[in-house]
């Protein structure tokens, strides 16, 4: 999957290399502003009071 | 087992067929989506707990310092009237000036913030919001960060004013629970004037032990004479097996105008 991704980049390896880096940012950035506070919201885990609330 | 030098095995027929350099196989897309899966699952723990816990430690920080120094403006710009205090004979030396019984104000509504907590053990920097309520939109909120049990009695008031707060995670203003020692101060400024309790002790109990709530603690029976503080949170760390419990006793009040008890003076003008 991944090497099928990296074939996929165009140019040679610096581009493809900062190409990659550019997509895992992306990635990590739309996970930690949309799905992980989605998640966070759903799992509720983190219980702090004396009875539940 | 080991094939036999002199046996004569057919490697070229057994030998599974090599998967062609980049070929993409179920097998290998499965793998790495599951290993995908399992740094990602590592990574919100991550965010959770350090990344997200950071910035909303630092937005209740700063929301928290925005309505104290609000509520010292608006006083300084109208005091409110300070209570009735007790003639006292002019003294040559200085003492300790008594402004009465504390201030009790009516609790707000759900989700509004009415009070700010000051823990110098927690750090000088350290200061949150106290909002009425102890539902997500208040404990999980990247504005408020401590909520009042509603129905417990209010800063200052005979009785128990109970707070709940996150350990870990959602800016974790209870975080350092664990360090207070005996005596330490435990700063409430509201509105009125700042209230001085005194961490006394801890104890730590299931998460079904509402006792700790009441006006006595663990005495719902008896009738309340002390003004008490309760700090809950969770108990042990990044766990919610137990409740860790922190009280402190009411020592002294005094309303804006008189300005911030000796060691609080230096936090609250360093918050700007």
């Amino acid at each position: 999957m991944y090497a099928a991704l990296w074939r996929v980049l165009p140019g040679p390896l610096w581009v493809r290399i900062i190409l990659a880096v550019i997509l895992v940012v992306a990635v990590l950035a739309m996970l930690a502003t949309w799905v992980y506070p989605w998640i966070d919201g759903i799992l509720n885990s983190q219980e702090a009071t004396v009875g539940g609330s | 087992m080991c094939p036999q030098a002199d046996e004569p095995v057919e490697i070229a027929a057994v030998r599974p067929r090599r998967v062609k350099k980049g070929k993409v196989t179920v097998v290998g897309v499965l793998g790495e989506l599951l290993i995908t899966v399992g740094a990602l699952v590592l990574l919100f723990l991550g965010w959770q707990l350090w990344w997200n816990d950071m910035l909303m430690a630092s937005s209740q920080s700063s929301a928290a310092s925005e309505i104290s120094q609000d509520w010292i403006d608006q006083d300084t710009a109208a005091p409110k009237p300070v209570p009735t205090v007790d003639p006292v004979e002019p003294s040559a030396v200085p003492v300790a000036v008594d402004y009465g019984s504390p201030v009790v104000a009516a609790a707000p509504s759900n989700a509004t913030a009415f009070a700010v907590l000051y823990v110098p053990r927690f750090g000088a920097e350290y200061h949150r919001s106290i909002a009425e309520g102890t539902g997500h939109d208040v404990l999980n909120s990247n504005r408020l960060g401590i909520g009042h049990y509603a129905g417990t009695q209010m800063p200052g008031e005979i009785g128990n004013f109970a707070v709940a707060a996150h350990r870990s995670a959602f800016g974790g203003a209870m975080h350092l629970i664990n360090e207070l020692q005996l005596g330490d101060a435990i700063y409430v400024q509201t509105a009125d004037g700042y209230y001085t309790y005194r961490y006394r002790d801890t104890e730590y109990v299931a998460p079904s032990q509402v006792q700790v709530l009441a006006s006595v603690p663990n005495n719902p029976d008896n009738t309340a004479v002390d003004r008490i503080i309760t700090l809950t949170s969770c108990n042990p760390l990044y766990s919610t097996a137990e409740r860790i419990i922190a009280y402190g006793v009411l020592e002294s009040w005094q309303p804006l105008s008189a300005g911030a008890p000796a060691e609080l003076a230096p936090i609250i003008a360093a918050q700007g």
